[in-house]
């Protein structure tokens, strides 16, 4: 029997040079992670080896260093490809963000599928990038939006899944929420989708970085995440969708390196993935992405998930007991990804930011680009702790402590 | 941690001065500013060139809320045409503590909403 790998802590912080840093005087308590990771030297390093040793346009060069470039740069593909268990590298495009890979699918899916009278089922905690792309689909081809409600413990409610998805094209969703660290039923959902004959796409931005996820075993069609909240530098993130599906879809961005061959009037198209790769791609972004699924990989997923489902365990425990606190998100650890909102009596959460900086703690206050999901928590704002691999449980003390004071100061 | 929050804007977010409505006001301005979710609405009644009463009413962080209720302290009685051009640094300095440039807008909300109600716009003067 293999022993599962646990997380040894210390050692992974000395893989990121940042938590070396003070501010304000303290040692960095870095809470913000579900915003963007922060990064390891291992990915740091192999960007700047690109550009100090190899850099060059890949694919088409014939040269040594735009070999070496294209290399890297598809090895990397590989590895994300392998990282979330799709078929086939061809299956992972290369975006900007997950904003860009909900857009591409928009563009290039929606536009040929989604027609007038169509539904498209969002939920109440999407994010804005995973909202407005569908609410611009919707309103250019006169296609109608329904929304999966939550309950109040930030779990959607699911007893009218199978009447909410009668005429539905695109199921939407977050594989884990940014806000409330909700984990969704993904699996089951994307079933009972299927068996209502819609498609299923899932903004894995906040899951992909901090649990298993298998693309194939979840059954989705469309998986969006992005390479800078997993180690990886802003600029590259990825979209897996079923091959078959890629193969029928138009073009979403023209221009180099996805054509096969053009003419003044016309063009064909390049293979997959290139077909949707436009342009000189983040080369180094790319290169870097693949090392950030080495040093996860080399973590083991299970781990990092085992880890922060420890440590958010412990931050309700004593976020709870703070007077006059509020916490949002599941109470079952299980259900629970690592991310705690809240908001405190008469603290607006970005006074309390402001607070907990100058003892050098980084937590996000506002809406989380959630504001629907604001408007149904009933407040303008909340304050979130977002935990990864670097975060240790005296940094939960940190906070409370800061939150302790920064109450002091409004008493 | 406190330098931050100084005694005198903890004091007017507990009990901001001027603060409710004027039911006939001359005229009623709301103000956002998206990242906190602060809101405050200005009311200002007009007397003879000079801003005669001024209420608001608001929600938000303590810098937005204690910023609304110093500015109407500055401004009542003002002549309208001085007001037009209200110096945001006037009410920053009133402020006295250094503003990061994430919270500038909860800072000048008060003062951007006093400028959008007397000149119709939110063209923020140069200094």
């Amino acid at each position: 029997m293999i022993e599962a790998k646990t997380l040894n802590v210390e050692k992974v912080r000395e893989d990121f040079p940042i938590l070396a840093r003070r501010i304000h005087g303290h040692p960095l308590v870095y809470l913000d992670s579900a915003a963007t990771s922060q990064k390891p030297a291992a990915v740091i390093d192999v960007m700047d080896d690109y550009y100090r040793r190899y850099n060059a346009n890949p694919h088409r060069g014939v040269y040594a260093i735009s070999e070496e470039a294209t290399a890297a740069y598809e090895s990397a593909r590989q590895r994300v490809a392998t990282f979330i268990n799709a078929a086939s590298p061809r299956e992972v495009i290369f975006t900007r963000n997950t904003t860009e890979a909900i857009n591409l699918v928009r563009y290039s899916w929606g536009r040929a599928n989604v027609r007038a009278g169509d539904r498209i089922l969002l939920t109440e905690m999407e994010h804005h990038s995973n909202l407005v792309p569908w609410q611009l689909l919707a309103r250019e081809v006169g296609a109608t939006l329904e929304f999966l409600c939550i309950d109040d413990q930030g779990l959607l409610q699911l007893d009218d899944l199978a009447r909410k998805l009668e005429g539905v094209r695109l199921l939407a969703i977050t594989h884990q929420s940014n806000t409330l660290g909700t984990i969704n039923p993904i699996k089951a959902i994307a079933e009972a989708a299927h068996r209502a004959g819609a498609l299923v796409l899932i903004d894995g931005a906040q899951a992909v970085p901090h649990m298993p996820v298998d693309v194939r075993d979840l059954g989705v069609d469309f998986y969006a995440f992005s390479g800078h909240k997993m180690c990886g530098p802003t600029g590259v993130g990825v979209l897996w969708a079923r091959r078959a599906l890629l193969e029928a879809m138009p073009p979403f961005l023209g221009g180099g390196d996805m054509i096969k061959r053009v003419k003044l009037n016309e063009a064909s198209w390049n293979d997959l993935p290139w077909k949707f790769e436009a342009g000189t791609p983040s080369v180094a972004e790319g290169i870097g992405l693949g090392a950030a699924v080495d040093y996860l990989g080399g973590l083991g997923m299970d781990a990092v998930r085992a880890h922060e489902r420890t440590l958010v365990d412990y931050a309700m425990e004593r976020l709870q007991d703070i007077p006059g606190i509020t916490l949002y998100g599941p109470r079952d650890p299980e259900l629970h990804g690592g991310a705690v909102s809240f908001t405190l009596p008469n603290i607006h959460p970005h006074d309390l930011a402001t607070l907990v900086d100058r003892e050098g703690i980084a937590v996000r206050a506002g809406h989380h680009c959630t504001q629907p999901l604001m408007d149904r928590l009933g407040v303008p704002a909340t304050t979130r702790a977002s935990f990864y691999i670097y975060n240790r449980a005296d940094e939960v003390d940190q906070l409370v402590n800061g939150i302790q004071k920064a109450q002091k100061v409004f008493a | 941690m406190d330098d931050l929050y100084r005694e005198q804007i903890l004091e007017h977010y507990k009990n901001p001065h001027h603060f409710g409505e004027i039911t006939d006001a001359d005229i009623t301005q709301e103000g956002d500013n998206p990242l906190c979710g602060d809101v405050i609405t200005l009311y200002l009644k007009l007397d003879d060139g000079r801003l005669g009463d001024v209420r608001f009413r608001g929600r938000g962080c303590a810098i937005s809320q204690a910023s609304a209720s110093m500015l109407t302290d500055m401004i009542v009685g003002k002549p309208v045409q001085e007001l037009k051009s209200f110096p945001t640094r006037e009410l920053l300095d009133e402020l006295g503590i250094p503003i990061s440039p994430a919270r500038m807008k909860c800072a000048t909300l008060s003062v951007n909403t006093l400028r959008v109600a007397l000149n119709g716009d939110s063209h923020e003067e140069e200094d």
